[in-house]
């Protein structure tokens, strides 16, 4: 049977069909829907983890328990798990384990760009990348094999356009495999101190070798002589964009991008007479195809950052870069993504914006209100760092400081990595303000369940933590709750708690506007009356989408008698706003109203 | 048969996705390969949404280059002066009349521009313009303005109408499919 599915679907139907049971991860675009996916198939167990170093130790157990394990993430979801990556690539793994790294050049929705074929060489994990679904289905079930057959951790790295890209993909019946779990101890092998670590060490070295060997007969490095002129070594997606320009070129296909099959690259180097190699982001092939004497082109005419195109590779090779038919430029008007309608993020960072301090920020949908006109996020840099950040930013300020940083972190995040650092602003005396933005779910990537939901990955009823009691047991004393569609209380809340010395936390809760399982249409919709607006644009500073400014025509206002000075009026949308009515508590003329 | 591009472009939520994916399975009914390929995440929160379809004997890249895309269906009438380098010359236009402002011009920093469908005639041999929404809420449901556009588009297209029907019978459920299949015949015959 014949179906089309995403990258990420195909990935979670492929250790499906090769009767993989177990799989754990923490969301993040581009790799979420793979999770999403897996967690619907029968018979399977699937879970969320608060992080990624949590989810690979979890994956770790069930390996060594004999299960087959997939752990999937993004790309810097690996910067997280790499403590415990790093080891058990000593290890080995008894059962199998597969580790999905989802990449993201163009930082599509991520916060850099790093390229993860960098880890497998670092860990000395072997890597496959396919480059469609039908390969993303197929390569996970060989990742599977090899994990088995060398005892190793395995990658599989997509990129985001093989993630969310969907192409037809032949289904293939689920396989059961046998249950292999068992207690099994061997302590030699996954006790890492020393002198264990030191024999396990040099083990790596000899599974390298043979996968090394095992790269040179991999059916999916596959040589495609064609034209000798030119020859391209190349994997993933860049494989197709090539082929799609240039179809007569010789290629080498890589599907196993880590280690590289050296000889296979020779040959190939030997029978073409321009060699390139072609890759998005670091010149992973290249150096060590240059490393091996071979002479290739990459970085030199293709682009480092940003992932590839057609006309990107088309333009590197032979130069050909026109625009047959357009307009004349002309500058159009952005469409930056914005917060919501009703987005209880809004009001929270009105307030923040206003109070003059520094707000070291985090990851999710509110880092969103750097932007204009909110203006109101100073730092982002990874999940959980917003804490640590705030902390050290204030003891370097010392008495400048005192109550002028404060740090902003999601639920999910706070879950993901803010505990720690927030117990360490109470055991270090900090004196900072921490507001936990809690939407009650993990907006920023499409609502999925945390610990503190009270729902499980596959929908099971569970305990949810209690923010507040968790924030008072890791030494925070002062800690507040507020709803932040109530702008007067938040304002003067937050006020407080930064005036108090030693650290607070404060908790602004409203779920996110997106969220069905809350069912909360936050109120009616509503309007401006055009007779009592003043034109003072105070409203237009939530930068919610529904409000728009209208300049007013004529000289005294052909729509309304107006006073010569006023420039317009503001109006909102009935079909997008939500009613949550921050622009109604803003307003000070009590022009905005209940639609009759 | 070379493989031929669709571009889908538009604003977050207008069901662009949905609608690229209708396509890709009436492509795949017609027993044709077919890739499609967007992007998801930030670009939900109000921002451009594109999706590329490309279709033929066989398919490499899910997304095409410049001057390639024979046909752009823009759901957003300013966003479709984003992507004509993208279309061949003489590719076709389907144009929503539908405007959504961006921040900058709700804020009154920015003026929406007002002589699209005329500039962009004049370059382009064949743009079929839509009031998509309109025809959306004459078909009884006004979020079928990606189904109305589908319409549009496979009168564009040399397939057979059962084809459409029959995904479009697939997609929808029973409470929506009949102001789909409305809507889809709205579009189809402008
Ligand atoms: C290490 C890492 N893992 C995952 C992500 C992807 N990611 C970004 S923000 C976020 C969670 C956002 O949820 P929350 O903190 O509750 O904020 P919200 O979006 O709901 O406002 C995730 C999973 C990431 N950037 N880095």
């Amino acid at each position: 049977m014949k179906e089309l599915l995403s990258g990420n679907e195909a990935i979670a139907r492929g250790a499906y069909e090769c009767g993989v049971r177990f799989a754990a991860g923490y969301p993040g675009t581009p790799s979420t829907e793979i999770m999403e996916a897996f967690a619907t198939y029968e018979g399977v167990y699937a879970e969320w983890a608060p992080n990624e170093k949590v989810a690979m130790e979890v994956g770790i157990g069930a390996a060594l328990a004999g299960a087959r394990v997939m752990v999937v993430m993004k790309h810097v979801g690996v910067n997280v798990a790499a403590d415990p990556l790093f080891t058990v690539s000593y290890t080995g793994i008894n059962g199998a384990l597969v580790v999905v790294s989802a990449d993201d050049p163009s930082l599509h929705s991520s916060q850099n760009e790093q390229d993860n074929r960098n880890y497998a060489k670092f860990m000395k994990i072997p890597m496959l990348e396919p480059s469609d679904s039908q390969e993303a289905k197929e390569f996970i079930k060989i990742a599977f094999e090899i994990s088995e057959r060398f005892d190793t951790p395995v990658f599989l790295r997509s990129t985001t356009r093989v993630s969310h890209s969907k192409s037809v993909v032949t289904l293939e019946a689920p396989k059961t495999m046998e249950d292999r779990t068992a207690i099994r101890c061997n302590a030699e092998k996954y006790v890492m101190v020393p002198m264990n670590a030191r024999k396990r060490r040099v083990e790596v070295e000899k599974r390298m070798r043979l996968l090394e060997a095992f790269a040179e007969n991999f059916p999916e490095n596959r040589m495609e002589i064609n034209d000798p002129e030119v020859g391209i070594i190349t994997a993933g997606m860049s494989y197709h964009y090539a082929k799609d320009v240039f179809p007569d070129y010789s290629y080498v296909k890589l599907g196993m991008v880590h280690p590289l099959p050296v000889g296979l690259i020779r040959e190939f180097a030997s029978r073409v007479r321009k060699l390139y190699a072609l890759e998005e982001l670091d010149p992973f092939i290249e150096e060590q195809v240059r490393a091996l004497g071979i002479e290739v082109t990459g970085k030199a005419i293709f682009p480092y950052t940003n992932e590839f195109n057609p006309g990107i590779v088309e333009q590197a090779i032979i130069g050909h870069d026109k625009i047959l038919r357009t307009l004349p430029e002309r500058q159009l008007p952005l469409r930056p993504p914005n917060l919501c309608p009703g987005c209880p993020h809004r009001g929270l960072f009105y307030v923040l914006g206003r109070l003059k301090v520094f707000i070291s920020g985090d990851i999710g949908c509110y880092t969103l209100s750097f932007m204009k006109p909110l203006d109101a996020l100073h730092s982002c840099i990874c999940m959980g760092a917003s804490i640590g950040m705030a902390h050290g930013m204030s003891k370097a300020l010392g008495e400048k400081g005192r109550g002028k940083v404060v740090g902003v972190i999601g639920d999910s995040t706070f879950l993901h990595s803010g505990m720690t650092p927030l117990l360490n602003m109470a055991y270090n005396h900090s004196d900072a303000l921490i507001v936990i933005c809690d939407n009650l779910t993990t907006a920023m990537t499409g609502m999925q369940e945390h610990p503190a939901t009270g729902f499980t990955l596959q929908g099971e009823k569970t305990m949810g933590v209690d923010l507040a009691k968790l924030v008072r047991a890791l030494g925070i004393k002062s800690v507040r709750l507020v709803d932040p569609y109530d702008l007067k209380k938040t304002r003067t809340v937050l006020k407080e708690e930064l005036a108090k010395p030693g650290p607070s936390v404060v908790i602004s809760r409203r779920a996110c506007v997106l969220f069905k399982r809350e069912k909360l249409s936050p109120g009616k919709p509503l309007r401006v009356d055009p007779e009592k607006c003043t034109g003072c644009r105070l409203c237009l500073g939530l930068g919610c989408p529904p409000i728009a400014w209208k300049k007013l025509v004529g000289p005294s206002g052909d729509q309304k008698k107006k006073g010569e000075k006023q420039q317009g009026i503001a109006v909102i949308d009935l079909n997008i706003c939500s009613g949550c009515g921050l622009c109604r508590q803003l307003c000070k003329s009590d022009a905005i109203v209940e639609q009759i | 048969m070379d493989t031929k591009g669709i571009l889908i472009a538009g604003v977050g939520g207008q069901g662009i996705l949905l609608a690229s994916d209708i396509l890709c399975r009436v492509m795949m009914a017609a027993d044709l390969d077919v890739k499609k390929s967007e992007v998801h995440g930030m670009a939900q929160r109000g921002g451009c949404v594109t999706s590329h379809v490309r279709y033929g004997q066989k398919v490499y890249s899910p997304i095409a280059r410049k001057n390639d895309v024979d046909i752009l269906v823009s759901f957003e009438k300013m966003d479709t002066l984003r992507y004509l380098y993208f279309l061949k010359p003489e590719g076709t236009i389907i144009i929503n009349t539908e405007e959504l402002y961006p921040p900058a011009v709700n804020l009154g920093d920015a003026v929406y521009p007002e002589d699209i469908i005329e500039s962009v005639r004049q370059l382009f041999g064949i743009v079929k313009v839509v009031d998509a929404t309109g025809l959306a809420v004459r078909a009884g449901n006004i979020r079928a303005v990606n189904t109305v556009l589908l319409g549009t588009l496979s009168s564009c297209l040399p397939l057979p109408l059962e084809i459409w029907e029959t995904v479009l019978k697939n997609t929808f459920l029973p409470k929506l499919l009949e102001a789909n299949l409305k809507a889809f015949q709205l579009g189809r015959a402008v």
